[in-house]
């Protein structure tokens, strides 16, 4: 079994790598967590073998630099599952709970920058289309305003997902459960995939994010909410890390007025599928072919 | 041995040269130290260092990398009226123009990577080892042409100049076809990077299919500019004589390929303002103002006057003709082309951005600093380049002479 465990193929990458490589490491202190990291393979190629050992590696990196003992899941998408999410825009207050409640779920970098999935719009009454009307500062004392909507955006879950298409390294997929997720370990920081999102789901972390010790959420999904790096790319995962546990995500539960539904698109059942067979619902851009698994719909 | 003398030799013509050789490549050694010191700080750091944000997230080393992208193409088109006109010398326009392309990728490139993120995991792109998502991704066709390019834009002139040293006439039937295939491909490099942003609909501004040919029309507007200044360079400082015709037949060249550039300008601008859409935004951005935001309006217009000025004078024979107005022309090209190229071209593909708003890119010293290091890096290359290849196909560096000295000096 020990004998088995290097394949021929992850010789040949580990040589070719190591050869090619030497002057990105010279210069580095070349430890081997440090080398493990750095040749570490995609996720979607991993072993239940190598997930273990990476998972191990990343939770002792993360309680040396947090001092906070994470549980990383790999749990996988359960079969006859395809998420889809309904946001109701004649609730919608626009008080941003949800932003901050993801904030807080996902382990974003709270300073320097501060990084959102969500972003709440605010259009002007009579214009639900163009964006250009769009407002994302706003900032009264109170909301809702009136002559106003509010439209939250983040990542729609393309079944047709460009940002996917256009990435060189295949570092960000689509999962048999639907939802569009990124190996932040794989991903080279190239962009390509921002540029090609037309909701602006993708964000970068333009520098190593800050959060303090005391508000991470250390319940975590490899593919979601860990803490992320410095100069790779995330984005909203719907909560990988609660759902596929069958919970809500953290900004449906953060809104106060119900404007945020979640289900499965495959069970009849299910009250996405009822705002879909009953409201009328649309979808962002729908004319850019992407397929979005996010419903927008007026419940009133 | 022979070979092992030959790279001997090499080194000593590089590392030799007059006090102005040694200003120059000191001078471009200083540039790219500073880019580099700016570079680790960034990789230090992150990008945060950089003026790029969610809003518009590539910028100046993007722009850049596009406009060279066209440079390197157009360096190697040049062959074909090289030949139709049978500009002389033929030889030293084939070798000095790949020379230029192969320097023009390797800038390409270096921009590409110093704007990852994570350029440690490079090792991700290579077919095999990572896992390249050809041909699925045009940054995956990009890698693949661009590499591949550089490679043929070595293998020529190197092939063609080694033989120039031995004094043999290099066997036509091996490098002819590669210089035909560095052609086509030439085409190639321009139109994938192209399509990298034609291919976006999230873009409107990119997402328009007169993109590609409105690329090659720059490319060949810009590059053979670079040519005609790089040409009379060469021509100063040594023997090799590029005649004044050549020179005004590429400027003629250049007219027709500004001619389609302002074309195809004029037809977007049209398109654009009559039928009067939200994907108006981009230009009007460009060349107005939106929303109270212009940073870039007097650049487009510096670079329209620029490239319309360059036209009227390379269209008058009289202003064509003579060098001082021809090399006015060639400049205000150079410039013109990249303005509207490289930040026109990248920023306002992300203004305003897919939800509507507006964050005004402008590029702060760091990526100044680097993109200058870059550049330099390019023109050190092509310097050395040029201090091996002038005195080999001007016959004053060749096997037979070292060859004869070596004899004299070695005893039997």
């Amino acid at each position: 079994m020990a004998g088995n465990r290097y394949s021929r193929r992850d010789f040949i990458r580990m040589a070719s790598v190591a050869a090619l490589s030497g002057f990105g490491l010279s210069g580095v202190s070349c430890k081997k967590a440090d080398l493990e990291e750095f040749l570490q393979k995609h996720y979607l190629e991993m072993t239940e073998e190598d997930k273990k050992r990476t998972i191990k590696r990343l939770e002792e990196k993360y309680l040396k630099k947090y001092g906070k003992q994470f549980t990383i899941s790999t749990q996988g998408a359960k079969p006859g599952t395809l998420w889809g999410y309904g946001l109701d825009l004649s609730r919608c207050i626009g008080c941003r709970r949800c932003v901050y409640g993801c904030v807080k779920e996902n382990n974003h970098s709270r300073y320097n920058p501060q990084l959102h999935w969500i972003r709440v719009l605010r259009l002007p009454e009579g214009s639900l289309i163009n964006l250009e009307n769009a407002e994302h500062y706003y900032d009264p004392a109170l909301v809702p305003e009136p002559g106003y909507v509010y439209m939250p955006v983040q990542c729609q879950h393309c079944e047709n997902p460009p940002c996917v298409k256009v990435c060189p390294v295949h570092a960000t997929w689509k999962e048999p459960d639907g939802l569009v997720v990124v190996d932040y370990n794989w991903c080279i920081g190239c962009r390509y995939c921002i540029a090609a999102c037309p909701y602006k789901g993708r964000v970068f972390n333009w520098a190593e994010p800050n959060i303090p010790a005391e508000e991470l959420n250390t319940a975590v999904h490899y593919l979601g909410n860990r803490p992320r790096y410095k100069n790779v790319v995330d984005k909203c995962t719907f909560c990988v890390q609660r759902v596929r546990q069958g919970r809500y995500p953290a900004c449906v539960e953060a809104c106060p007025t119900g404007t945020r539904k979640f289900g499965n698109l495959l069970d009849p059942n299910s009250e996405i599928r009822y705002l879909i067979d009953h409201k009328r619902v649309f979808r962002m851009k729908e004319d850019l072919n992407t397929e979005p698994k996010f419903y927008y719909f007026f419940g009133l | 041995m022979e070979a092992w003398r030959f790279y001997k030799k090499t080194l000593v013509l590089v590392a030799k040269g007059r006090p102005i050789y040694y200003c120059w490549c000191a001078l471009l050694l200083f540039i790219m130290a500073v880019g580099l010191w700016f570079y680790m700080k960034q990789m230090e750091t992150g990008l945060i260092v950089t003026s790029m944000r969610d809003q518009v997230s590539w910028g100046l080393y993007i722009a850049n990398f596009t406009y060279l992208v066209g440079v390197a193409a157009a360096a190697v088109l040049l062959v074909i009226p090289a030949y139709v006109y049978h500009f002389d010398p033929i030889k030293e326009i084939v070798v000095l123009g790949e020379l230029f392309a192969a320097s023009s990728i390797v800038m390409a490139l270096l921009f590409v990577t110093v704007d990852l993120g994570r350029p440690d995991r490079f090792w991700h792109l290579i077919p095999g080892v990572g896992k390249l998502a050809f041909p699925d991704s045009l940054l995956a066709w990009d890698v693949i042409v661009l590499n591949g390019y550089l490679v043929l834009n070595v293998i020529v002139p190197v092939y063609i100049l080694v033989n120039s040293y031995y004094e043999k006439e290099p066997v036509k039937s091996f490098v002819i076809p590669l210089i035909l295939l560095s052609i086509p491909w030439a085409v190639g490099i321009h139109t994938v990077t192209a399509f990298l942003y034609n291919g976006l609909a999230a873009r409107p501004f990119w997402n328009a299919s007169i993109l590609a040919p409105r690329f090659l029309a720059s490319a060949f507007c810009s590059g053979p500019a670079m040519i005609i200044i790089i040409f009379q360079v060469i021509r100063k400082v040594s023997q090799i004589k590029f005649s004044n015709e050549a020179l005004f037949k590429i400027a003629e060249l250049i007219d027709y390929a500004l001619f389609i550039n302002l074309f195809l300008l004029g037809a977007e601008v049209f398109k654009e303002y009559y039928s009067n859409t939200i994907h108006l935004a981009p230009l009007e951005y460009l060349y107005e103002g939106l929303r109270g935001h212009h940073v870039l309006v007097p650049w487009m217009w510096l670079s329209l006057t620029f490239n319309v000025t360059a036209f009227l004078l390379f269209l008058i024979p009289r202003t064509r003709r003579s060098l001082p107005t021809l090399n006015i022309g060639a400049f205000l090209i150079i410039v013109g082309v990249w303005i509207e190229k490289g930040p026109g071209f990248v920023a306002p593909g992300f203004i305003p951005d897919p939800l509507g708003e507006i964050y005004e890119y402008f590029p702060n010293f760091t990526e100044l600093a680097i993109s200058l290091g870059v550049w330099a890096t390019g023109l050190l290359v092509f310097t050395l380049f040029m201090k091996v290849a002038i005195p080999i196909v001007r016959g004053d560096f060749v096997h037979s002479k070292y060859a004869k000295i070596a004899s004299k000096i070695e005893p039997k």
